[in-house]
């Protein structure tokens, strides 16, 4: 599984990264980061799906 | 006081400030939201639409060319021209901005608001709320409201901006009088953004005397755009909207979700048992009590959701009533923290997000666990004489607890 981040649909809620700490921070400005390069290990699945669906600007992917 | 005529039927006739409607605003959205016009009207406090459904309300939010932010409050004049005289060019930048200049309004500040920069408030937060507690631990009771929630916000944003924490009750008073008082009574509103006003005024002419370290005004004083330092103008507002925005809001947040913690043991205990649940236990207190509903003015004639809405006309954008909407929360009148999905919008969404959301859910957190801590058990000491205030921002007033 991997994750995508519009970065211009992006406005900084952080939901992302309240829900999935080890997949997710923040830039300077509080905007989105992806932390984790590539494939997401197995047993962070389940938190990024969480993450994903709590994004209120509808900013992140999933691709499995 | 305001006189409020009764209310018949809220599709075409909504009153924000109707006491039903102040105190539990929920039945009438969801009224609205049924029938078949769940964008409302009405002409009261100047006129306005209200969408009631999530989808509606975040097309309201994300559209910015359409839907502007030349006024913002929910009643006053919807041309958004402030009085002349004293202050006349100073607005609220970022949130009273629209583009192109909304975009470098916001970004000099978003620094000072991301995660990693809020954090360093987190310990002199906690011990604010541990003093506060002390002042009332040993009688019992407290007004969980007025002794507690409404005092965390003014000092955190006071030690933010730079300016005395001494003059909080000050400070709560002027945002009382733009935000609840204000709302009904212009001539209220009008003397309490002077006072604010007046105050940055001093404060960022001592800034430029006598520049300070690490500080926040006089780091915005010495920003540039285009080579350009920022107009002084553009420092003062920013000043007025941290304290506008930053006290009454996070403040109805801790207090209505005290009221909510103070019925619901089964939820006090969720949160000792699984501390790991804090996190997403505040995102949810924040869906199920957002506290703040925001207004926009129409740029062009337009027909939104088969409603003709004419340039001027004001929308209300009810952050409470998109996060209520069952077809975006399965539930959405039950608290429940480890939702699966929660696309909550109590900071708004699109370009105009709250750029104090970091800051207000590490109070709002920091807050809750430390009353818990300290108070593990309590409850409402009579819920007939809860208070709330709403129109712009909901939370409770009055709100004593025993324990």
């Amino acid at each position: 599984m991997k994750v995508t981040l519009d970065y211009d649909a992006c406005h900084g809620h952080q939901s992302c990264a309240i829900a999935a700490p080890e997949v997710f921070g923040a830039d300077d400005i509080g905007n989105a980061v992806i932390l984790v390069e590539g494939e997401i290990p197995a047993e962070l699945e389940a938190k990024t799906r969480r993450a994903v669906g709590n994004c209120p600007e509808h900013a992140l992917t999933i691709e499995d | 006081m305001t006189t409020i005529d009764p209310v018949i039927d809220p599709t075409s006739d909504y009153d924000i400030f109707d006491p039903q409607y102040l105190l539990d605003p929920f039945p009438t959205i969801e009224q609205i939201r049924q029938s078949s016009c769940p964008v409302a009207h009405t002409e009261r406090w100047g006129g306005s639409w209200m969408p009631t459904r999530y989808a509606d309300i975040v097309a309201v939010a994300q559209e910015h060319d359409v839907f502007t932010s030349r006024q913002i409050l929910v009643t006053g004049p919807p041309d958004g021209q402030e009085p002349e005289g004293a202050y006349a060019g100073v607005a609220a930048p970022p949130i009273s901005s629209d583009p192109p200049e909304h975009h470098w309004h916001r970004r000099l500040i978003l620094p000072f608001f991301a995660p990693q920069a809020v954090a360093k408030y987190e310990h002199i937060t906690r011990d604010l709320c541990n003093e506060l507690i002390d002042r009332f631990i040993d009688n019992g009771e407290a007004d969980s409201a007025a002794d507690y929630a409404q005092q965390i916000p003014v000092r955190v944003i006071a030690t933010m901006l730079g300016v005395p924490t001494d003059m909080s009750d000050t400070f709560t008073g002027w945002v009382r009088g733009v935000r609840e008082a204000g709302l009904v009574d212009q001539e209220v509103r009008v003397a309490a953004r002077g006072n604010i006003l007046g105050f940055f005024f001093e404060q960022v002419a001592d800034r430029q005397a006598n520049p300070r370290e690490d500080d926040l005004i006089t780091t915005l004083l010495n920003s540039e755009i285009d080579g350009q330092k920022v107009p002084v103008e553009y420092v003062m507002g920013v000043c007025n909207l941290m304290l506008v925005a930053g006290v009454d809001t996070t403040w109805s947040s801790i207090g209505a979700s005290l009221w909510h913690l103070a019925q619901h043991p089964e939820h006090r205990q969720q949160l000792r048992d699984d501390p790991e649940l804090w996190p997403a236990a505040v995102e949810e207190l924040l869906r199920a009590y957002a506290p703040v509903t925001m207004a926009r003015i129409v740029d062009r004639d337009i027909d939104f959701q088969g409603c003709p809405m004419k340039a001027g006309d004001r929308v209300l954008m009810s952050f409470p009533a998109a996060n209520r909407d069952p077809e975006q929360f399965e539930n959405p009148n039950e608290v429940i923290f480890d939702r699966e999905h929660n696309r909550h919008v109590a900071f708004g969404a699109g370009i105009h997000r709250c750029a104090g959301s970091n800051l207000a859910r590490l109070e709002l957190r920091v807050a809750l666990q430390t009353w818990l801590e300290r108070i593990p058990e309590f409850e409402l000491a009579d819920p007939s004489t809860v208070t709330w205030a709403g129109g712009q921002v909901r939370g409770t007033r009055i709100a004593k607890v025993k324990f």
